[in-house]
């Protein structure tokens, strides 16, 4: 098993897991940079992830959707805010329109990843924060499913 | 903005605590009670009850001075919003207390694990990534060490 914990803080609104991999820095560096391996793992199981556009570079936008069992699709985006290679990734990820631009309804979280090697291995901590208790309460109760969005889209429509 | 998370947060409720599983723990909803959500939530003034009674418990009273409708009107939104589990009403004194469904708090505590599933996939999945590399690596590096 390569986690090693996952933190939840309630106080600062934030979660960090860290986790620890039998690989170079720059391999691991390669899952985030590349947006094709990227693919391969950021989507919760049922839900595979395509990123359509992928600026690797601070201020970049990255426009993703995940693909669910029914079809159906939800889309997301980041804003890369800090790059610094083969250390610290920080981004801002949020739930997008239809169209790929940000929906400003729906909460936002700060990621940032920092990778450390030593002996070969390369130990990974990732930490969200949450803008507000009242936003993390709102990703908590959507099961922090970004697939949540369309569905939700369409609840909109019926309502 | 409150009015639209009261409705995220129970569509969530009613889909996150459907079961994928016959054998699923959580609340659990039959296709019914699914009608009855979407009927409750369907009505403008509901999804405002909604609202109002996440920020804390309501009497119907209060609630009905709030609004240009009789207590009778407002009595029956509730009693609708009640049947479809989003609010329960409990009876105090004179007043008849609205709050919503306690079930969502409960669900949070449980959605935070969620979350932490999700990282344990995403790392296992990162790990295989690796493994495949390295191994595929491993394959390459032997085969040139055949051709020399």
């Amino acid at each position: 098993m390569t986690v090693i914990s996952t933190t939840p803080d309630r106080e600062n609104l934030e979660m960090t897991v860290v986790a620890e991999f039998d690989a170079a820095v720059d391999r691991v560096w390669q899952v985030w940079e590349d947006p094709r391996k990227l693919e391969k793992w950021w989507g919760p199981p049922g839900w595979p992830a395509s990123f359509t556009t992928f600026e690797f570079t601070e201020g970049g936008k990255v426009e993703y959707h995940m693909t669910g069992p029914e079809g159906e699709k939800a889309p997301g985006y980041w804003r890369f805010e800090a790059i610094e290679q083969h250390r610290r990734i920080r981004f801002l990820d949020g739930f997008a329109s239809e169209d790929g631009s940000p929906n400003d309804q729906m909460p936002t979280m700060v990621m940032e990843m920092t990778l450390d090697e030593a002996d070969g291995k390369t130990k990974m901590t990732t930490v969200t924060k949450f803008n507000s208790l009242e936003e993390l309460e709102q990703l908590l109760e959507m099961g922090m499913d970004e697939g949540m969005t369309q569905a939700m889209g369409q609840i909109d429509d019926l309502l | 903005m409150r009015l639209q998370r009261a409705v995220l947060l129970y569509y969530n409720q009613m889909v996150v605590g459907m079961p994928t599983k016959p054998d699923a723990k959580g609340p659990g909803f039959d296709e019914g009670q699914v009608d009855l959500i979407f009927h409750a939530l369907s009505d403008r003034t509901r999804r405002d009850i909604m609202g109002k009674v996440s920020q804390g418990e309501q009497s119907i009273s209060d609630l009905a001075r709030q609004y240009d409708v009789s207590f009778a009107a407002i009595q029956k939104h509730v009693s609708v919003l009640e049947k479809a589990s989003l609010v329960t009403k409990r009876v105090n004194g004179r007043q008849k207390l609205v709050r919503n469904n306690p079930e969502t708090l409960r669900r949070a505590t449980e959605l935070l694990a969620e979350y932490e599933r999700i990282w344990t996939h995403r790392i296992d999945a990162i790990g295989q990534i690796l493994d495949e590399e390295r191994q595929t690596g491993d394959r390459k590096r032997a085969e040139e060490r055949k051709r020399r």
